[in-house]
């Protein structure tokens, strides 16, 4: 078990450096990055979309129902929604959400593209077939993640002003308070920092299962499983690390 | 011309290729040839590099791969053309970005060159033009092998190795195939490797053909030494049908 612990974090660092090294033609790998940051960033707006206004939606009436406590100021609500999506919501639950949708296809990609000898055909050719496949995934992911993690905060943000527009649960002008009251910029800098380190584990650990999925229709669900499960645990690991290092 | 000397290779302490030496020569089809399970992949994937043997040199014209650096290896692989026993094109490219796909990675020439090279290969592999646009996915086995082919020819190959090519086809459609291999390989005087259990392959293209047999050479020759070698293992290997058989019986008794 530990051993083979061992084993898998040995075979990523390598994996890992024949991905960084330099590629055998710039101009092959740089092309497909807009196209990976379409299907990996752009083609998940919409999700992020959907679970961003409703979380803020959510989020704003439950701390409004649920802290009718006079010695509350009333501009604690947007405050505490503000707060929560900058430092997490938008990147370490949004990046939850695309371990599970990224993480899966990324997977099942490259390797669909194993067990049909794909990747074999192009290290006969001589192609470094993990630089020219990998990279622009991680690069894809990680350029387009600050994109991300804007809209993400804008909508939830958007979601909470539904809330006092449409209901009499809270005014607007107590919300609009609370959004900016005591705002840090550091925050939203932090979440987006948070989001690159989250990108990059999302599009490497994902790719590395890929890329070692041997035998086979069902190694490529494995894989897929594989990818999500441990791209979100190490995920959370990682939020652990980063949040003591720059919180303190 | 690749030359095979003494080699070993094993998987976790159990022994699949057992002292093999041969020789594979230039501008015609060598057939590795054998039962399921004998070792011919095995030994195919020792040639090119993708399995290390243990022990034994693998020369390509004199070039020992097994002690080559890595940038040796990528080096060489550029004279290497292989077909694969499921094709292995790229799914998310068409045919022609298939052939372009290793011309656009190595080759130093213009984009128009680019196309005009990987569209005369494609002509060369019968290819229909009103085909070029397709995605893989598109076009029938027996196509998807010709695209294949085409790929690998794309960069000139001096060595081509073909796994099984005609796995998966009908007798016709093999048949053309293989043809198309052989006129390739005569043309262009390429060392030619060709994995294969077909009979009518071996009978039709095998210019120079190695019999595996549990990890062992058991018989060398060519299609025209089958009907009258006295080799054990190869006469449990060809003349396993009925067919095969009388048909021996046929040719001897002319
Ligand atoms: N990667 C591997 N790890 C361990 N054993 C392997 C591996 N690849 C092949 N073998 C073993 O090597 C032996 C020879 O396999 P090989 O694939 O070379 O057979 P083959 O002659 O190509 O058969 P077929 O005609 O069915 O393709 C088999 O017993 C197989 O189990
Ligand atoms: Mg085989």
């Amino acid at each position: 078990m530990l051993k083979s612990f061992f084993k898998e974090v040995g075979e990523y660092c390598l994996l890992m450096r024949k991905t960084f090294s330099r590629p055998d033609n710039w101009r092959m790998v740089l092309k497909q990055v807009p196209t990976e940051m379409v299907k990996l960033g752009v083609d998940s707006v919409g999700i992020i979309l959907i679970i961003s206004v409703f979380m803020g939606v959510i989020m704003t009436m439950q701390v409004v129902l649920n802290t009718e406590n006079p010695m509350l100021p009333r501009y604690t609500t947007g405050l505490m929604l503000r707060d929560t999506y900058l430092l997490e919501f938008s990147s370490t639950i949004m990046c939850l959400l695309l371990a599970g949708k990224v993480g899966s296809n990324i997977a099942s990609e490259i390797g669909s593209m194993r067990v049909s000898e794909q990747i074999d055909a192009m290290e006969i050719m001589g192609v470094n077939s993990a630089n020219y496949l990998i990279l622009p995934k991680v690069l894809g992911l990680v350029l387009f993640m600050p994109v991300l993690v804007t809209f993400c905060v804008a909508l939830g943000l958007l979601g909470g002003a539904g809330v006092a527009q449409f209901t009499d649960l809270i005014t607007m002008s107590d919300y609009i308070y609370g959004i900016q009251y005591a705002f840090i910029p550091f925050y939203f800098t932090q979440g987006v920092i948070k989001s690159l380190f989250f990108g990059f584990i999302i599009s490497s650990v994902s790719s590395f299962y890929g890329y070692y999925a041997y035998g086979g229709a069902l190694a490529v669900g494995r894989a897929s499983t594989h990818a999500v499960v441990n791209s979100s645990v190490i995920m959370l690991l990682a939020d652990v690390v980063l949040t003591k290092i720059m919180l303190t | 011309m690749i030359e095979v000397k003494n080699l070993h290779k094993s998987f976790d302490g159990k022994k699949i290729l057992e002292d093999i030496s041969a020789q594979f020569l230039s501008g015609k089809v060598n057939q590795i040839i054998g039962q399921s399970g004998s070792g011919k992949t095995v030994l195919m994937k020792s040639i090119i590099g993708l399995f290390r043997p243990e022990e034994g040199q693998v020369l390509y014209d004199g070039r020992n791969l097994v002690d080559m650096s890595g940038r040796e290896v990528k080096r060489l692989r550029q004279e290497v053309g292989m077909l694969f026993q499921g094709s292995a094109l790229f799914d998310s490219l068409t045919v022609l970005g298939n052939v372009m796909f290793p011309l656009e990675m190595f080759a130093k020439m213009t984009r128009k060159e680019m196309e005009e090279r990987a569209k005369f290969c494609l002509t060369r592999v019968n290819l229909m033009p009103e085909k070029f646009g397709l995605y893989p996915g598109e076009i029938s086995g027996g196509m998807q092998k010709r695209v294949a082919i085409a790929r690998a020819i794309a960069l000139n190959p001096k060595y081509l190795f073909c796994d099984e090519p005609n796995s998966g086809l009908d007798p016709v459609t093999s048949l053309v195939i293989d043809k198309l291999i052989e006129e390739i390989t005569e043309e262009y005087n390429i060392t030619t490797i060709v994995n294969t259990h077909d009979m009518n392959s071996i009978m039709e293209t095998g210019a120079h053909i190695i019999l595996i047999e549990k990890g062992h050479k058991a018989w060398e020759g060519s299609k025209d030494d089958i009907f009258t070698s006295d080799n054990k293992s190869l006469n449990d290997f060809v003349f396993a049908s009925d067919l095969f058989k009388n048909v021996r019986k046929a040719v001897n008794n002319k």
